[in-house]
Formats: C-alpha cells, sequence, structure tokens
C-alpha cells in the first residue's frame, strides 16, 4: 500500500527466510568475519579473472540461501539483483546458473534495498512466492573499472573508500520465520554538484538524508522507532555529514544508532580510508551482520538505508557532477505474540 | 573546484559543499610531501648507487650510464609490482613513487598485467600504455618545443 508519495508499508508481512553472505579474503580479516557465511581466502576463487570470481560469489550466496531455506531451489520464481560492474554481467551470469526468471537492477550501491523493496512488493501483492535478491560487488574488479588498474601505485586521499569484495543475498517468501519486510521508501536522484570521484561518501550524504526524512515522515514514525538506521556505504566522512545534516534539519537521531555498514565492516586499522563501499556493502552487511544481530535478538527493529552515486568512469572524465540516490527499507522482528 | 564553476550551482548545493567540506579528512599535505621527499630521495640513491655501479664495473661513462640505469631501475619496479608490493609503497609515498620513472614502469606494468584477461593483443597490448601514453604523448612533444626554441635561437640569435 502507498503511504505518502513514496514510501510503501507491506501489510502481507514478506519474509526474510534466509540468507547469504559471501566475503573476500580483506572482509575475513576484517571486523566481522563471523557475519559471513562463507569466506575466500584468494581473490580470484580459482577463477580466471575478478568479474568471473565476483560472479562465483553470487552464485554461491544464493545457493546458500536455498539451502539454508526450507525449499528446494525448483520453488525460487524470481531472482532480482544487479552490481556494478560493466553492465552488470556478474548478476546476469550468475542469473543465467540459478536459471530462474531475472530482473536486473541497476542502482549502483543503492541496487541491495532497491532489489529488496521490489522483491517485497511482489511479495506483498501475491505476484509471487519465493523471491531471491541480492548484490555483489569485487574490490579488484571496480578498481580496474572506475579508478586505476590494481598494482597502479597512485596514492588515495583520506576521503577514498574500499570496495567490498563480496556478494550477499536474501530469500523473501509470502510466510515463515524470520525478520518481516515492513516498509519500503524509494529514494529520488539527488545531486548537490560534487565532482570529487574520491569522496563518495560527501557527494551521498544529502540523498540518504533526503530519503531518510521522507521515509519518517510517511510513514509517520519517529528515529527511536528503530533500534538502529544502517546506511549502506557512507564511510566515516559521509556518516558525519549525514548525520549533521539530519540533526541540522531537527531530526534528533542519536549517533549511537546511525550506522553505516562500510565502518562495521572493517576493522579500524585496515587501510581502507574513509571505509567500504560497493554494491556488495549493504547487502553483506545488512543480510550478514545486522540481520543475525535481530536472530539474536539484540535488536528488533531496523532501517536499512543504501546509498548510490550513480557516475559512470566516463561521466567523472567529462566533468559531469556525481548524482546519488538512496533507498530505504524497514525490517523487523515480528511480534511476540 | 573552481568558483567560477561554483556560481553556477544552486545556493542550495552551495551551501551544502561548504558544509560537507567542513567535515571532510583534509589531505595530510606536509606529512604527504615529507614522505615524498624521503621515498623519492631513496629511490634515487638506488639509481645513483646502480648508476656509479655500470661507471665503476662496466665500460659506462657518467652520459652513457643512464640508459641501463633506467633500465635496471624499471626493471625492479616490474618485479615489486608484479608481487604485488608497489601500490602498498606508493599509498604511503604519493609522489615520491610517482614521479621518479619507477612511477612510470610501474604506470605501464599495473596494465599490462590488468588487461591480461582480455588477450594478449586488445588487452595487453591496447591498453598497456592507458596510463603511461600522456606521459609519452606530452613528453616527445614538450622535447620538440623546447628543441624548437634552441635551433631558433641557435640559428639566428646569434648566441
Amino acid at each position: 500500500m502507498l503511504s505518502g508519495h513514496r514510501t510503501w508499508i507491506f501489510e502481507n508481512k514478506p519474509v526474510i527466510i534466509s540468507t547469504g553472505t559471501v566475503g573476500g579474503p580483506f572482509e575475513a580479516n576484517g571486523n566481522v568475519p563471523k557475519s559471513f557465511d562463507i569466506l575466500h581466502d584468494d581473490l580470484w576463487l580459482q577463477q580466471d579473472s575478478f568479474e568471473k570470481a565476483q560472479q562465483k560469489m553470487m552464485e554461491e550466496a544464493c545457493q546458500h540461501a536455498v539451502k539454508n531455506s526450507p525449499i528446494q531451489k525448483e520453488q525460487v520464481e524470481f531472482f532480482i539483483g544487479g552490481d556494478l560492474t560493466n553492465q552488470i554481467t556478474p548478476t546476469t551470469f550468475a542469473a543465467k546458473t540459478i536459471g530462474v526468471p531475472y530482473f536486473g537492477l541497476f542502482n549502483a550501491c543503492a541496487t541491495s534495498m532497491e532489489a529488496l523493496a521490489l522483491s517485497a512488493f511482489i511479495i506483498n501483492s501475491r505476484g509471487a512466492n519465493y523471491i531471491l535478491n541480492g548484490t555483489s560487488s569485487h574490490n579488484a574488479a571496480a578498481e580496474r573499472q572506475f579508478r586505476y588498474p590494481t598494482e597502479y601505485g597512485g596514492q588515495k586521499p583520506p576521503t577514498a573508500q574500499w570496495t567490498v569484495t563480496g556478494a550477499g543475498c536474501s530469500l523473501l517468501a509470502q510466510e515463515g520465520d524470520g525478520p518481516i519486510v515492513t516498509s519500503a521508501t524509494i529514494g529520488k536522484v539527488v545531486d548537490m554538484g560534487l565532482t570529487d570521484a574520491f569522496n563518495m561518501g560527501g557527494a551521498m550524504a544529502p540523498a540518504a538524508v533526503d530519503t531518510i526524512i521522507a521515509h519518517l515522515q510517511e510513514r509517520d514514525v519517529d528515529p527511536s522507532y528503530y533500534d538502529l538506521i544502517i546506511t549502506g556505504d557512507l564511510g566515516k566522512i559521509g556518516r558525519k555529514v549525514s548525520l549533521d545534516l539530519l540533526q541540522e534539519k531537527g531530526i534528533a537521531i542519536n549517533p549511537d544508532q546511525y550506522v553505516d555498514c562500510g565502518v562495521t565492516l572493517y576493522r579500524e586499522d585496515q587501510p581502507v580510508l574513509s571505509g567500504g563501499s560497493g554494491a556488495a556493502c549493504s547487502s553483506v552487511g545488512v543480510y550478514g551482520h545486522f540481520l543475525k544481530q535481530m536472530k539474536q535478538n539484540k535488536i528488533k527493529r531496523i532501517l536499512s538505508v543504501a546509498t548510490g552515486a550513480l557516475h559512470s568512469p566516463l561521466s567523472v572524465q567529462q566533468k559531469a557532477t556525481i548524482p546519488c540516490i538512496a533507498h530505504a527499507v524497514s525490517i523487523e522482528m515480528g511480534s511476540d505474540e | 573546484m573552481a568558483d567560477k564553476k561554483k556560481k553556477n550551482l544552486p545556493p542550495e548545493a552551495q551551501k551544502y559543499q561548504a558544509f560537507q567540506q567542513q567535515r571532510e579528512i583534509k589531505r595530510p599535505v606536509i606529512k604527504n610531501c615529507l614522505k615524498a621527499f624521503l621515498v623519492g630521495g631513496i629511490i634515487c640513491c638506488i639509481g645513483q648507487a646502480i648508476s656509479t655501479f655500470y661507471i665503476t664495473f662496466f665500460d659506462f661513462t657518467e652520459k652513457t650510464a643512464g640508459n641501463p640505469t633506467t633500465a635496471t631501475l624499471i626493471f625492479l619496479t616490474m618485479l615489486v609490482t608484479g608481487f604485488g608490493f608497489y601500490d602498498h609503497i606508493a599509498q604511503f609515498a604519493g609522489a615520491g613513487t610517482a614521479v621518479p620513472v619507477t612511477g612510470f614502469g610501474n604506470a605501464v606494468i599495473a596494465s599490462a598485467i590488468e588487461h591480461r584477461t582480455e588477450g594478449f593483443i586488445l588487452g595487453v597490448g591496447t591498453n598497456m600504455l592507458k596510463l603511461a601514453g600522456p606521459v609519452i604523448v606530452y613528453g616527445v612533444f614538450s622535447a620538440f618545443i623546447v628543441a624548437l626554441i634552441k635551433t631558433i635561437l641557435l640559428q639566428w640569435g646569434g648566441l
């Protein structure tokens, strides 16, 4: 049901019945290695290109989610996903392997919540019984596409971020055990004229703020309704900028309840500069780390806000500004009745 | 960003950019300069040692030792890049590893490694000079201009 202008309330309670998260060597060495279902110590995953490694991670994440659920692969009706690499080929190739009807999405690093929102909408309106959705990214594949060759010695500024090597997916169902997707707010493209591709957090912060404010208004809840408001990959700088911006606009958010997946995934002493980023950043963060915390009853309600910078290497070279987007999805544990 | 460009932005965006800039972590410029000086200096010392080695033990003069020295440094860069250390040193050193010939070597070698997956002709062959190409283009072009000026001055300037 539409509430306000761009918020969906899912009254039929789509359930996340299982998840699958895969990480690379850098994530295995990170802050929350236990949050991953599968970890690899080889950046190549024994494949002959980084793109194929990314595809394999996406496949593994989906297989793990199906294996951990009460259903069979044949019962999955749709696969909805996307990534950042050249025309989302890793996701498309993974969809070929999975062999179920497929929607390919691109909203940069906001794709994860875009996929979850659309999946929940389809499930909620009885358009399907089981939907797999997820995103993947690979550090080296992203580096070569958006920045420089992996081994190139260019010094990155402290505002730069580290693309997550990993894949995360969730399996949504009409009913079952697990956290419930309760609502989603779709973001609009926000462009504040920033052009520095080495400062994604700063560029994406206004988009996150715009979506969070719209969500709170249209769902008519207070920020304290959520135990955690989790942004995707704003990094340290984007988190601080967006938090200050929210407070300036009179939204009382407690800094302790405002976390970022890109900051959570890595240890303080890892050379990730401002924090993690990438299409997999929010999916492995939310489906891995935060949903596990929900299952352990540490937290009950979260608002996941995935942020994406919608530039391309070409648009940056042509000096275009960086348009950004953020999608928010609320996930809640069912009541204890 | 240039002020001229900023004026074309809506006031809201201008306000946000100022707001954002206050919260941005700044590049530690002085610290970076010192690190670059240190690492760049070490690379130059290694270069000097190699050059002296060629002059002392082989039949090279100070003028002719330049080419084999450069080749040796590029060869060493290739090893360090190939084993995956160069980018880590460069994150610390910045311009210190970018300005000497090792930076040029790294740019060529890193691109060659990166595009190996697309094959030797269209991958390595096409992309090897993707980053180093501008150095060659503008290096050759500025050498031409300087030579032209020198020739004009010598021919007609009566120097």
